[in-house]
């Protein structure tokens, strides 16, 4: 154990292991990230295992196009022996009312003025591209080809390995207990493994980031929801993109391996990081998702399961340093979408602990944006 | 191609018994990681036929007593279901 580091990451998801990984490309030495748990017990890997551009706010859209570009040459720049299982075949978002593909169509306006080329879709179109979609409920879609899957537990581990060969310490099944704050100054974190000095510490860990930031004495208005997700056994492809709908509240794709995922949210679930699932999620998952696409009535779920999205009020992730409590740095409350967002959180965090000029200019998503009363708000997100 | 090549550990996600070892050797000696990258006990049986076999290569590499190892989550349902069947609903209970 290191008695001190430059840099202490707490949470070994795909945030805290892809700035890891970014700030030992740039040379710092001593970084350590700690990980209560294994490798993806948390959020990283419980997600759906979707990677999509197609959002509401300017931020999300240029975070998630940034961390595309990344993931299309991931394996090569990470080096890793395994298979990310990336696959682009597209992300069909279903309206169910005007109004929804109002809001679409300005979605799709904001995307294509930011470089993403999605587009609006028909529902002749949309069973072009899957033919047994049943539309009787729909009045139109989006459609960008470039979104689609990843495997969260491989990805991560290419991550966790490529900083590890840098010299990065990632230390599992180790808690932090305390972080020492001096006159407004991080020194320093006490963990079950002993403690560490350092004048960096970043919170990135997900389901948890309001408990670690209270350990910190800062109060973030982030908070964490159960949401669930099933898988089927493998079978021939048969689904090319993932099919989303807010207001059915589901997403479901077919990935690379040949199984079917599918999740939707509940937002009255109690806030208390539970992460079990439940058997009511399997009912209302499978009536929808049958009534949506009726050849998977004849596939069998195999497995289910649950995880933490880490909300915040717009939906939008909270990036940057606390403003009252130095050497104290944010990358949480990426409200279900940490996984995808990944490559640019290792980036623009580096970036920032570094003092370097940013990719992305994001400090609209910084701390105060939420006293200030300053909020986007995300509309797509299930 | 040598026999022991071709031992199934894992008969679901049919991954064999030197791939196991493989990926131990290159350090994935905690049961939860090795299940999330090689799919072990992920597939319909969820671990029934290759979690002790596993786990046993694990004891044998790591020194680790299997008395002191904790098998994975099983996770529901039990048996794979067809969603069709989800969809209908089982027991209705009808005014």
């Amino acid at each position: 154990m290191k008695s001190r580091a430059d840099v202490v990451i707490v949470g070994g998801g795909i945030s805290g292991a892809a700035i890891a990984y970014n700030l030992a490309k740039k040379g710092v030495k001593h970084i350590v990230v700690l990980e209560k748990s294994y490798q993806g017990s948390g959020s990283t890997g419980r997600c759906g295992a979707g990677i999509r551009q197609q959002w509401g706010t300017e931020m999300n859209c240029r975070l998630s196009k940034l961390s595309n570009e990344y993931f299309e040459k991931a394996k090569e720049e990470l080096e890793y022996h395994g298979d990310l299982e990336f696959k682009q075949g597209g992300y069909l978002i279903l309206a169910s009312t005007d109004s929804e593909l109002e809001l679409f169509r300005r979605n799709v306006r904001l995307q294509n003025k930011l470089g993403i080329r999605s587009q609006l879709i028909s529902n002749e179109e949309a069973k072009e591209i899957v033919p047994f979609l049943v539309t009787d409920e729909i009045v139109g879609a989006t459609y960008h080809e470039k979104d689609g899957h990843l495997n969260p537990f491989t990805t991560l581990d290419a991550f966790v390995r490529a900083a590890k060969r840098m010299g990065v310490t990632y230390l599992t099944h180790t808690e932090v207990t305390k972080i020492n704050v001096q006159k407004g100054r991080v020194v320093g974190v006490e963990t079950t493994a002993g403690n560490i000095a350092t004048d960096t510490v970043v919170n990135a860990a997900g389901g948890y980031s309001k408990v670690v930031a209270d350990l910190a004495g800062v109060a973030i208005p982030t908070y964490s929801e159960r949401h669930q997700i099933l898988v089927t056994t493998p079978i021939n492809p048969i689904l090319k993109p993932m099919v989303m709908s807010f207001s059915k509240n589901i997403y479901t794709q077919q990935v690379p391996h040949g199984s079917i995922i599918m999740g939707r949210s509940d937002a009255s679930e109690p806030r208390d990081l539970n992460n079990r699932s439940s058997w009511q999620f399997l009912d209302e998952m499978a009536k929808t998702v049958t009534s949506l696409l009726p050849p998977l009535e004849r596939v069998r779920v195999v497995r289910a399961w649950a995880g933490q999205y880490n909300l915040t009020p717009d939906k939008q992730p909270i990036l940057g340093e606390v403003p009252d409590v130095k050497g104290f740095y944010l990358a949480v409350g990426f409200s279900g979408h940490g996984f995808m967002f990944a490559p640019a959180t290792g980036i623009l965090l580096s970036e920032m602990i570094l003092k370097e000029k940013l990719t992305i200019d994001v400090s609209a998503l910084g701390l105060n944006r939420f006293s200030k009363g300053e909020l986007i708000i995300e509309p797509s997100v299930v | 191609m040598c026999k022991e090549k071709r031992t199934v550990a894992c008969r679901c996600e049919d991954v064999t018994l030197d791939e196991i070892r493989d990926y131990i050797g290159m350090g994935y000696t905690d049961l939860e990681e090795l299940k999330r990258v090689l799919r072990i006990s992920m597939g319909r049986c969820q671990g029934k036929t290759c979690l002790p076999i596993v786990m046993r290569e694990l004891s044998i590499a790591t020194g680790v007593p299997l008395s002191e190892m904790k098998p994975t989550t099983f996770r529901p349902p039990t048996v794979g279901i067809l969603l069709g069947d989800l969809a209908k609903g089982g027991l209705v209970h009808e005014e």
